[in-house]
């Protein structure tokens, strides 16, 4: 069970999806209880996860590694290799968590085609974790596009009055990022074959010599990457697949849109744009044009929920605001902007799933979205109402709830880059409490006015428990989200130090080049300040001296492991250092190699 | 490999043995000739079998021949595989073609039994034309003379014309049949042109011969007018076969109006057919003049990506749809060809014969649904006619999706890996702008084939009539869907088995068969 584990969770939902297929589509309970309970396993075979994570935690590089580089289709290069980092850890248990929610959401909503819709629910929860588990760029783009299939007819099947072109837009939409990210992918591989001679896939290989391609043809891949990614996302120009999609989408299509979907495109950026093009990403015109992309997004997003009509695309817009924050995050490229990125990716995922959720609640008993529809339903409904207030303000991001600590960390880590974009910032954080209380204001408060509104019945215990979970996680991340900036510290700071070797004051020492470090981070010396922290700084050097990608593996694992002595003296011998060179790796060479790859750019300051 | 032209004018067992698959085809053809003679009319359906029988055992055949290779290959030794002084070059190019051919035909045969029952077109001659047809296809894929390659061209060319005119009372078939029969004349004749041209030039109709003159003469006068026309004259030919825009326009037409089992064969086995030829042709004797030729073709495989992509968007008809997305799909087999010469890069005519392979397989098990499709009074041709398929008959309609994602080009299904490794054969020349222009006409061409998956799975039937499908379409059908999915998920055989046929060595960028 421990070594397969990722293996376990990835397909238990295909299982439940090939069980489901023997049922007779008559049997319509029967197979609402089976989707349930492979929905509810999915969920229960990912919690064994959480400590044993969480005993790995300080670990650089990827966790749980299974399968070889090269086992699945070894005359292309191709392998069957999942394992994860403290990133792809927190999507994978929310994926697993929104699953079962969004199953367990769905028993009265779907009441027609029902086997094929939780047939279809299950292998798109197979295609998006494997998406975040890929340590294979194949593998990826596999899943990555694999999925669109089920989430197309999801929306296409099950949608609203204009589900075939909100489907079709979507697949299109995707597909059109996906096909240019194949071409980089192409390129990556071939590039990495001239380099090595060897035609490979694997991630952690990849990682080595991709960051070597210099001048115009990392630009070019750089967008290619950008664009599959920021569609996904969806970042500014590339959103307006995303409002059709959500309004049309079921309501467990939404939530899965919302709070795993659109984090591939922010796992993607994280994952493979920035350590891929670490030079590309640090160049300033590069960078400004993202930013200005996310606060384009944040105020953007925030001013067109706040004229909706219809409840959905308010929601529906507000991800566009919230996702916004995920990408400046990413783009503020300091530890701080980034955790804060991933937790808001998380806090987006409970709050947004939470309120597509609420929607899907009333457009169940009125079948409307309209807002000037209702009014006063906190007379008749007054359970919802108090998890409605609750999902809103963790939404709007107030202190206490989850909300507050993603976006707070996410100004705070852009505010030490660049005030500016922090300044244009906020204006969205404001926005977001002026649409999401002018909503609750005209929903919920006052007498009831429409005689359809009267008779409405308050929450079922089954729709309660679909919010349980996220009311709780939405207290408790707000209230402690210590665990979370622990579990994102060594591959935030990994990423950082990849992407800029020279960043001064990171939390903890910068052990990228290390494959495993089991050293407290307390105990670690703290890297001396420099004089002063550049606000913005053209990128570091992309030539690379001490490490050629053609080494051998423990090789290229000691002479990266001695690179960032040629930045900061104290880093060589700070304790954690010497202590790995003595102690035998924990983990795979290989698995470790992932953070140790990129780190040549050292010493370009 | 040893081209002995010098070989007395003799047969010998190795004719014998290297052209023993046709001869069987040949054979049982004409056996089933005569036996529709005697066949009572119920049993009518006992052709189909005989044609059955005759595929097996030329496979047997190629299988024998395969070997031979296989234990020469264990031992190190050369394979004796020219034959009939030096025409028949059954190399292992030739034996990938031969599967193909054989699996395309045989999957054919199996859509056909109940289609021809519907049509009341029962008749013995279909399945005789059609083994003469792969017969034709075999001296194409196998033919190392130009003569024997014409001869083949026009055995598979004619028995095609009457297939596609098969349903003899149908309008469209009748049309269809003589469009396809003027237009195809028309470019045998400029082919035929093109090719005594060049042996006029070369003085002999060898294609090892002409490679070797022709690379003499271009030495001495690069720029001969007549070489050009020649070059220009084979080149249309050959990029009509394949209904490469803009020599495409018989192929919609032809392909609606032929019956839909038929117009499955064409699209298949005969474009296939013609690829072999063109590849043999271009690759071995045309090469010295690559460098005219490729600006040629980049250009009409643009035209053709553009004009097959564009055109499909609009129609209403599954076949005419289907027909023209494989021209669409000839434009991106076409880039292999422009990036690869088998010489310094050898992907891209690998990743044409992968294509081939996947495309035999996904694009048979799309037609076989249109096929069952056609009833009593209903010829299930029309994008209505499929809608709400999946109430109707729920397996075909996931069948389709799944041939439809994989004409697409979604990856785990055989039809990504064709893209793939035209992909990465553009990459690895440095061909961006094409590769952007061929990934980007692939999402263009999703648009077309979820049309038919929107259909199908949500929209409501049109039309009551329940779907039927006999136990050899289901067979069919079985056989497609695994090949799509099968080598979609596990492609490591095909790829084996597309290098081996090009004679790439582990790790080799060379086609050994070039290198001669």
């Amino acid at each position: 069970m421990y070594s397969h584990i990722l293996s376990i969770i990835l397909f238990t939902p295909l299982v439940g999806a090939i069980l489901l297929m023997f049922v007779t589509r008559e049997n319509k309970d029967a197979i609402r209880w089976i989707g349930n309970i492979f929905g509810f396993l999915g969920f229960a075979v990912s919690l064994p996860l959480v400590p044993w994570f969480w005993a790995l935690k300080d670990r650089a590089g990827f966790q749980f590694v299974e399968g070889a580089p090269n086992n699945w289709i070894s005359t292309i290069g191709a392998g069957y290799v999942i394992g994860i980092d403290g990133i792809s850890f927190l999507l994978i248990t929310l994926t697993t968590l929104l699953g079962a929610i969004s199953i367990l959401s769905s028993w009265t909503a779907i009441q027609e085609r029902v086997k094929e819709y939780y047939v279809w629910f299950l292998v798109l929860q197979t295609g998006m974790l494997g998406v975040f588990m890929a340590n294979d760029m194949f593998l990826f783009f596999v899943f990555w596009e694999a999925m669109l299939v089920p989430m197309y007819l999801l929306i296409g099947i099950w949608g609203g009055p204009r589900k075939l072109y909100a489907a079709i837009k979507f697949f299109l939409y995707t597909l059109f990022g996906s096909v240019l990210m194949l071409l980089g992918i192409l390129f990556l591989y071939f590039h990495h074959h001239t380099l090595t001679g060897i035609y490979t896939f694997y991630l952690p290989d990849l990682y080595a010599t991709a960051p070597k391609i210099g001048g115009h043809a990392a630009i070019w891949l750089f967008f290619a990457f950008f664009v599959g990614f920021a569609i996904k996302v969806p970042m500014f120009p590339f959103h307006t697949w995303l409002p059709d999609a959500h309004v049309e989408a079921p309501t467990a299509g939404s939530v899965i849109l919302a709070g795993v979907l659109l984090k591939m495109g922010t796992y993607g950026l994280i994952r493979f744009s920035l350590p891929f093009f670490p030079a590309v990403s640090m160049t300033p015109w590069v960078r400004q044009f993202m930013v200005v992309l996310s606060l384009i997004g944040i105020i953007y997003g925030a001013l067109v929920s706040l004229m909706q009509k219809d409840m959905k695309k308010l929601v529906a817009y507000s991800s566009v605001s919230h996702l916004g924050f995920c990408t400046l995050g990413i783009f503020a490229l300091s530890p701080l902007g980034l955790s804060g990125s991933v937790i808001q990716q998380i806090n987006h995922g409970i709050s947004t799933g939470a309120l597509f959720l609420i929607v899907g609640i009333l457009y169940e008993r009125r079948h409307t979205r309209e807002i000037a529809e209702y009014g006063g339903i906190s007379n008749v409904m007054p359970v919802y109402a108090t998890i409605t207030l609750i999902m809103f303000m963790s939404s709007m991001g107030l202190p206490l709830l989850n909300g507050f600590v993603g976006e707070f960390t996410i100004l705070q880590g852009t505010f030490m880059e660049n005030k500016v974009w922090a300044a244009w910032a906020v204006p969205g954080v404001i926005l977001a409490a002026a649409y999401l209380l002018w909503l609750y204001q005209r929903v919920f408060f006052g007498s009831v006015q429409n005689p359809k509104n009267a008779k409405l019945t308050d929450l079922t215990g089954r729709e309660l428990a679909t919010f349980v979970p996220l009311v709780i996680l939405a207290f408790a991340i707000g209230l402690y989200p210590q665990p979370l900036f622990q579990i994102l510290a060594t591959p935030v700071n990994n990423l950082v130090a990849t992407v800029r070797p020279d960043y001064p004051g990171l939390n903890k020492p910068v052990v990228a080049a290390q494959p495993a470090v089991n050293a407290n981070p307390d105990a670690a010396t703290p890297l001396p300040e420099p004089p002063k922290a550049p606000a913005m700084q053209t990128a570091p050097a992309s030539g690379d001296t001490n490490q050629t990608g053609v080494a051998g593996r423990v090789e290229r694992r000691f002479s990266a492991a001695s690179a960032p002595s040629s930045s900061g003296e104290s880093r060589a011998s700070s304790p954690a250092a010497l202590a790995t060179k003595n102690t035998p790796p924990l983990v795979p060479v290989k698995t470790a190699q992932a953070n140790l790859a990129p780190s040549p750019a050292a010493g370009g300051k | 490999m040893t081209t002995s032209l010098t070989q007395s004018l003799s047969f010998s067992g190795t004719d014998y043995v290297l052209s023993l698959p046709m001869l069987l085809l040949t054979l049982f053809a004409l056996g089933i000739l005569m036996i529709d003679l005697i066949l009572p009319k119920q049993w009518k359906q006992a052709n189909a079998f005989v044609a059955l029988a005759g595929i097996g055992f030329s496979a047997i055949a190629v299988v024998k021949l395969h070997l031979a290779y296989w234990i020469a290959e264990q031992q190190g030794l050369g394979v004796k595989n020219v034959g009939f002084m030096g025409t028949l070059l059954v190399d292992r190019y030739a034996l990938y073609f031969f599967y193909l051919f054989l699996l395309g035909a045989a999957v054919a045969i199996l859509m056909s039994i109940h289609y021809l029952e519907v049509e009341h077109e029962n008749h013995g001659e279909f399945y005789a034309l059609l083994l003469f047809s792969v017969v034709g296809m075999m001296c194409m894929a196998a033919g190392y003379d130009i003569v024997l390659l014409f001869i083949g061209l026009e055995l598979m060319a004619i028995s095609t014309y009457v297939l596609v005119g098969f349903l003899r009372r149908d309008k469209r078939s009748n049309e269809a049949a003589l469009k396809y029969l003027l237009l195809g004349a028309f470019s045998s004749g400029i082919f035929a042109y093109g090719l005594s041209l060049f042996y006029g030039l070369s003085g002999s109709t060898n294609v090892g011969v002409i490679a070797q003159k022709l690379q003499e003469n271009l030495a001495a006068r690069p720029h001969d007018p007549v070489v050009i026309l020649a070059l220009l004259a084979t080149a249309t030919g050959l990029l009509f076969k394949i209904a490469a825009v803009p020599f495409h326009q018989w192929a919609p037409d032809a392909y609606e109006g032929a019956p839909t089992s038929v117009t499955g064969f064409m699209s298949v086995a005969v474009k296939a057919a013609g690829w072999a030829m063109l590849l043999r042709i271009f690759l071995w004797g045309l090469f010295p003049l690559r460098p005219m030729y490729v600006p040629l073709l980049i250009f009409v495989s643009i035209a053709t990506m553009t004009g097959g992509n564009l055109a499909a968007i609009t129609q209403n008809n599954l076949k005419r749809l289907l027909a023209y997305s494989s021209i669409a799909h000839v434009g991106y087999m076409l880039l292999g060809l422009i990036a690869s010469d088998g010489q310094t890069n050898s992907t891209g005519i690998m990743a044409i014969l992968v294509y081939l392979l996947v495309y035999t397989f996904m694009n048979l098990g799309a037609f076989a649904v249109i096929t069952s499709l056609r009833r009593r009074n209903v010829i299930g041709d029309e994008i209505d006619d499929i809608a709400g398929l999946y109430f109707k008959a729920p397996t075909e309609a996931i069948l389709m999706l799944v041939f439809l994602l994989s004409l697409a080009g979604i990856p785990p299904l055989a039809g990504f890996w064709g893209k793939y490794f035209i992909f990465l054969s553009l990459i690895q020349t440095g061909h961006y702008t094409l590769a952007a222009i061929g990934v980007l006409y692939s999402v263009v061409a999703l648009y077309y084939y979820m049309r038919i998956v929107n259909a199908m799975l949500m929209r409501q039937p049109v039309e009551a009539a329940p779907v039927h499908t006999s136990p050899a379409m289901r067979l069919a059908l079985t056989i497609t869907a695994a090949g799509t999915v099968i080598i979609g998920l596990f492609p490591n055989a095909m790829i084996s088995a597309a290098n081996w046929s090009l004679g790439l060595a582990q790790g080799s960028q060379h086609m050994a068969a070039l290198l001669r």
